[in-house]
């Protein structure tokens, strides 16, 4: 009998616990999707760029060359090495430019995703934990926000709060949370019916230790694919605002701004054009990539165990 | 199943009288009260600016401003646009068969190639067709479908010269709307080439708001045939010798398209949300395009009354599409 107890200890003792074995074995899930891997690579390589923009950045994003207007890309005829990617129609360097606005675009996508990450789950949490009528009445609410197409929503609240990058986040923060209160609802109820709660429940935990600390963390995983999804519609919603003028300003050099600045001369220059929306894409692309992997790897219903 | 109506409605009606709540709420929350926002740039005197208030009732109570506004819309009243003086209900009305002709086209292209991409690429489940599919799906769903317009019209306007730019039918030919369908009125026109500039003016705008939904509906297409393929009964069908068109066709996708209708059903709102920037970019004159245009001329009552329909269609749609689901899955009528 002791014997077969200290074999099993023995046996259990090489196997890693905790946290450091949960997150390995997410990460080669994570890893076996290669998309996934290039999504991340690509990701931090933009993060890189936007952290380090004013080494990176041949010239200041605001600075006009008056001697040089819609100078195409080095590489086309009467392009010069000294604006890789050309110029736009006041005479700013485009690549400059770019750089700089990978700022933004992390900037809206960790803003928005915190906002309505943090709104999401709270509701969701208490919707989910309470049920009756509390649930309802949140559910209703939710339902009336998803009544909306999203970007008529968010076009709609940035014309009461006024058009600017912030009000713009905010909007579109205010449209996203509902898909992360129907997540964490879910979540919460499936977890409701499982043992470790109820034993939670009869050692006298409170409340609230047991919705946010207890429960909470069990439900992450769809919201951590949502996340990542939702960073990418952010970023995409952003700039469909800027380029409808009701998001970042001119002459911020948001990519969608720029685009909206560059409407007018698609027939003659088309890089002004080509390259901000090439920026948009293949970020949104990578963080698509990145969540598709995310998924794979923390949804147990394809784990293979 | 008619308790399954009855349930959905349930669920609906208060949520649209949230819609109608948020409609109400939306031009009270603008800085300034209403007779000033409709007074617009011009300004007016107090006194005037008091009687109107009187007149239109902004100086009641707020729950019986909002009781009177559910018996005006109750009776069609939308309100009058401030630019043209029109009834909001009728310049939708006018407006609204261009953006859901776009729509529909594009609707009709996303189904016509997102369907069998995603069919033949869980049928063939690994092969460069299937990786093919599923990048160029990835890139049209995160594709900034304004940027996407953009780049067409240069390709295919500007260095092609192939379609035009904007408008839904070239200016040489004008007759009256009978269907308000650009396509069906130029056919009855009888006007020789009309037909095909309005399909020179569709390809474009059709394309890029198809983009989204084309590539939604090749991925659930796609996973909704990988999940069906694995079941028993398709393994029995090919037991029993049947041929692989007659198990993919009639066994599996019948099986299959359930979720993926619903997804169909559910990108009415997302072609809104596209009609929105697709409008834009080619000058279309549809709701898309006027919704933006009322926000950027501060026309209010166009935006409250605009924002107030199309929740009502996009809630429409989805409950015809939840009954439509439930009709075809008796499982959802009596779990649900």
């Amino acid at each position: 009998m002791t014997d077969t107890v200290a074999e099993n200890t023995e046996k259990l003792d090489t196997r890693q616990g905790g946290r450091i074995a949960l997150l390995k074995e997410f990460w080669s899930y994570f890893t076996e999707n290669r998309g996934a891997v290039m999504g991340l690579i690509f990701f931090i390589a933009v993060i890189l760029v936007a952290i380090f923009a004013d080494v990176l950045a041949p010239h200041a994003p605001n600075q006009q060359y008056r001697d040089a207007f819609l100078q195409p890309p080095f590489w086309e005829e009467g392009g010069s090495t000294a604006f890789i990617l050309g110029t736009d129609a006041v005479g700013r360097d485009i690549l400059s430019r770019l750089i700089h606005g990978s700022r933004y675009s992390l900037f809206i996508g960790c803003i928005v995703v915190s906002i309505a990450l943090s709104v999401g789950i709270l509701l969701g949490v208490t919707a989910g934990y309470f049920r009756g009528r509390v649930d309802t009445i949140i559910m209703r609410l939710m339902d009336i926000f998803l009544a909306f197409p999203s970007l008529l929503l968010a076009l709609v609240l940035v014309a009461i709060l006024g058009p600017s990058l912030t009000n713009a986040m905010i909007a579109i923060a205010i449209v996203q949370q509902p898909h992360y209160v129907r997540l964490t609802r879910a979540a919460v109820m499936s977890e409701m019916s499982r043992d470790y709660v109820t034993a939670a429940r009869v050692i006298g935990v409170k409340r609230l230790r047991l919705m946010f600390v207890t429960i909470l963390p069990n439900c992450m995983a769809p919201l951590i694919v949502q996340a990542a999804l939702s960073f990418s519609s952010a970023i995409l919603d952003a700039a469909a605002l800027g380029f409808l003028g009701l998001g970042a300003q001119p002459p911020t050099p948001e990519w969608g701004t720029m685009l909206a600045e560059a409407r007018e001369f698609i027939l003659r220059a088309w890089w002004v054009v080509t390259f901000p929306g090439l920026a948009i894409l293949t970020t949104v692309v990578a963080i698509n990539l990145m969540g598709d992997g995310l998924r794979d790897a923390l949804d147990p219903k394809l784990k293979r165990s | 199943m008619i308790t399954f109506i009855l349930r959905k409605l349930g669920v609906l009606l208060p949520t649209f009288f949230g819609v109608t709540l948020i409609a109400f709420v939306f031009i009270r929350l603008l800085p300034g009260d209403p007779v000033l926002l409709m007074a617009g740039e011009r300004g007016m005197t107090e006194e005037r600016h008091a009687r109107l208030m009187k007149e239109f009732g902004f100086d009641r109570p707020i729950l019986v401003q909002y009781g009177s506004y559910l018996k005006q819309i109750a009776g069609g009243d939308l309100g009058k646009s401030i630019i043209t003086r029109r009834p909001v209900i009728e310049e939708f009305m006018t407006l609204f068969p261009a953006t859901a002709e776009l729509s529909l086209c594009a609707i009709f292209l996303a189904v016509l190639f997102g369907l069998p991409a995603g069919i033949i690429a869980a049928v063939r489940r690994g092969s460069v067709f299937d990786h093919t599919v599923m990048g160029t799906a990835l890139t049209g769903y995160s594709m900034p479908i304004f940027w996407w317009g953009l780049l067409l019209i240069i390709l295919f306007s500007g260095i092609l010269r192939w379609t035009p730019v904007s408008g839904r039918i070239s200016l040489l030919f004008f007759f009256e709307p009978v269907t308000g369908f650009m396509l069906i009125d130029s056919l009855l026109s009888g006007e020789k080439g009309a037909f095909l500039s309005a399909v020179r003016h569709m390809i474009l705008p059709s394309i890029v708001l198809s983009t989204i939904p084309m590539a939604v509906i090749a991925r659930q297409t796609r996973s909704a045939m990988l999940e069906v393929l694995g079941e028993d009964y398709v393994r029995t069908a090919k037991a029993k010798g049947l041929g692989p068109g007659r198990v993919i066709g009639l066994h599996a996708l019948r099986n299959a398209l359930i979720p993926v209708v619903t997804v169909i059903g559910l990108q009415v709102g997302v072609l809104f949300a596209g009609a929105i920037l697709t409008e834009t970019i080619f000058s279309w004159p549809g709701i898309g395009k006027w919704m933006v245009d009322s926000i950027s001329r501060r026309d209010y009552p166009s935006v409250q009354g605009g924002l107030l329909l199309i929740a009502a269609i996009v809630m429409s749609v989805n409950l015809f599409v939840d009954l439509l689901y439930g009709l075809i899955n008796p499982q959802i009528r009596h779990t649900d």
